[in-house]
């Protein structure tokens, strides 16, 4: 395993839990992401920013192969998963497993049209397990660790979809930590939220940060600024400057980065 | 009122007659248009039912529910409509058999495997299926479906509910294949991708998640094909036989409600006899047979109503 020093010295060293190199991606013709080079360390929050349509999200789509999905996508380059040291962009390594280790929280919330108890469930029912008490137990526990089990736990076997939308973003992150994730990937999961359910978002990201790796895309950079430990800030395709959180937003090397930072552009 | 030249003259803030007049025309004429409808059907349904009436005062509801024999048109008269329900009900089942099943499968590799070019292939290719004139799947029945039933089956005879139910299943496939694929493609992408992003295959995704969510839409295009099943004239006509007989047993000829209707209305019974006005009464059966299955259409509808 190699240890990584961040820039500033704020946080304390961190072991690497992915590395990107030289990832190139194409949606058909048109390249999305241009030879980036980045790190991702273990139990840290990365930031990714930067204005609409910089590729930010389609970045965060490569690290759980979720353009493999739609036809006509080509990835480049690697994004090295440790402790395994595979690459997972290789056409030997089945998406699916990568996602079995990669979950996903995306803008909207999605529930599934099932009970709450259920939508917790359906990672690990997918994976095969059958025991009610198992179930039981880790849909117990990934309710706690969304912070939502308090407000679910006498009404289990409602429809998901009457929760209010911050209750249903909460309740997909306890779909996707029910299997026990390497990394979390948020795809800008406060966009379609009111301030009050973003902060609890916000916090809830905050204590999962020692539990498990996060990436998270955002158009918010005050959000940035609370929650992630590094921040990546991108500009049409390109990783323009990477970081720790405390000096890309105090002192910037580049100047882009500072001008986005400081509101003068995007 | 005002005339054409006064738009800059205070007054053109008032109503502009002209086109208030212009626009209730337009109104009332879409109006009838829609009422049309409404009023067709309340007509076809007065005439069923004061038919039907005329017929129920010769034969009792009691008789029609319960007698054994539909036979109308004999010296020694039974009207009970049950030989012409079984027949019904068994070749609609037969066809149902073969049509749910093959048209949720096709749906599903249309709808959730099935590559862009194979879909924009094979989509037009099942409508056309869809558009081969009843008459000529009536005959595919009689003439292919069941001598070919026949070397497997040896004691067929040459009209039979299976093998009109069969063909008729085949002819149904499209409608609830199409349907059915319609209301998964309209499951939005991100609740596929909330399955897909936690590892879900794509098989898990289709049942688990993408069925459940457009179950509404797979009702109705299950209740659609069972209107159509037991309306269908038809293929029953040709290949199922025209006997009156209460059967379950699918291998046996038997007549429809709908082929009964067929029968009758060919022959040249007299107007007003009560062996004609027994149309009426089969008929106001299927229309309540059809609203029934309508209605609960409906309500499943309303019951799994798709929130994404």
């Amino acid at each position: 395993m190699q240890i990584f020093k961040p820039a500033s010295g704020s946080s304390a060293t961190a072991i690497q839990k992915s590395v990107v190199n030289k990832l190139n991606f194409y949606y058909g013709g048109y390249q999305a992401l241009k030879n980036i080079d980045m790190v991702v360390h273990e139990k840290q929050v990365t930031a990714l920013i930067g204005p609409s349509g910089c590729g930010k999200s389609t970045f965060l789509r490569c690290f759980n192969r979720m353009h493999d999905l739609y036809p006509h996508n080509r990835y480049e380059g690697e994004i090295i998963l440790h402790p395994d040291n595979e690459n997972i962009l290789s056409p030997e390594v089945d998406p699916i497993e990568v996602r079995m280790r990669i979950s996903m929280v995306f803008q909207k919330p999605n529930p599934f049209p099932k009970s709450i108890f259920e939508n917790v469930a359906y990672g690990l029912r997918i994976r095969g397990v059958k025991r009610r008490s198992i179930l039981e137990e880790r849909v117990e526990n990934a309710l706690r660790n969304a912070a939502l089990w308090g407000e679910v736990k006498n009404r289990l076997g409602d429809l998901a979809f009457n929760l209010s939308g911050g209750q249903q973003q909460r309740l997909c992150i306890a779909r996707a930590l029910a299997t026990d994730p390497e990394i979390l990937l948020f795809d800008e999961p406060t966009s379609a939220l009111d301030p009050i359910a973003t902060a609890s978002i916000e916090e809830l990201i905050s204590d999962l940060r020692n539990k498990v790796t996060i990436l998270i895309v955002t158009h918010n950079m005050q959000q940035a600024a609370r929650v992630s430990d590094y921040t990546a800030y991108m500009y049409m395709g390109e990783l323009i400057e990477f970081g720790a959180t405390d000096t890309i937003f105090i002192k910037p090397k580049n100047k882009q980065t500072e001008d986005y930072i400081t509101g003068r552009f995007g | 009122m005002p005339t054409p030249d006064t738009h800059h003259s205070p007054k053109n803030l008032r109503h502009n007659y002209k086109r208030y007049l212009k626009e209730r025309t337009i109104e009332l004429l879409l109006f009838l248009a829609a009422s049309l409808s409404v009023f067709i059907t309340f007509a076809i349904i007065y005439l069923l039912v004061s038919e039907s009436l005329v017929f129920f005062e010769h034969v009792s509801l009691w008789d029609f529910l319960t007698d054994t024999q539909w036979t109308p048109l004999f010296d020694d008269a039974h009207y009970g409509i049950l030989p012409l329900v079984s027949g019904t009900a068994i070749s609609s089942l037969v066809a149902l058999v073969i049509a749910l099943p093959f048209g949720t499968i096709i749906a599903i590799y249309l709808s959730e495997f099935a590559p862009f070019a194979v879909r924009e292939i094979a989509k037009p290719f099942l409508e056309l299926l869809g558009g081969i004139p009843t008459v000529v799947y009536g005959y595919f029945a009689l003439l292919f479906v069941t001598p070919l039933l026949q070397t497997i089956l040896p004691g067929l005879p040459g009209f039979s509910l299976l093998s009109a139910g069969l063909v008729m299943g085949i002819m149904i496939i499209p409608y609830v294949s199409s349907m059915t694929e319609d209301a998964m493609r309209s499951v939005p992408m991100h609740l596929r991708e909330g399955s897909y992003a936690i590892g879900a295959t794509r098989f898990q995704t289709a049942i688990k998640v993408v069925m459940p969510a457009s179950l509404s839409g797979i009702a109705a295009a299950y209740i659609l094909g069972i209107s159509r099943a037991v309306g269908e004239t038809m293929v029953v006509a040709i290949a199922a036989g025209m006997q009156p007989n209460l059967v379950w047993n699918p291998m046996e000829p038997a007549a429809t409600i709908t082929t009964y209707i067929v029968q009758v209305s060919l022959g040249d019974l007299p107007h007003g006899s009560i062996g004609y006005q027994t149309i009426f009464a089969a008929g106001l059966t299927l229309l309540l047979l059809t609203l029934v299955f309508n209605i609960l259409g409906h309500l499943l509808r309303k019951r799994y109503r798709e929130v994404y």
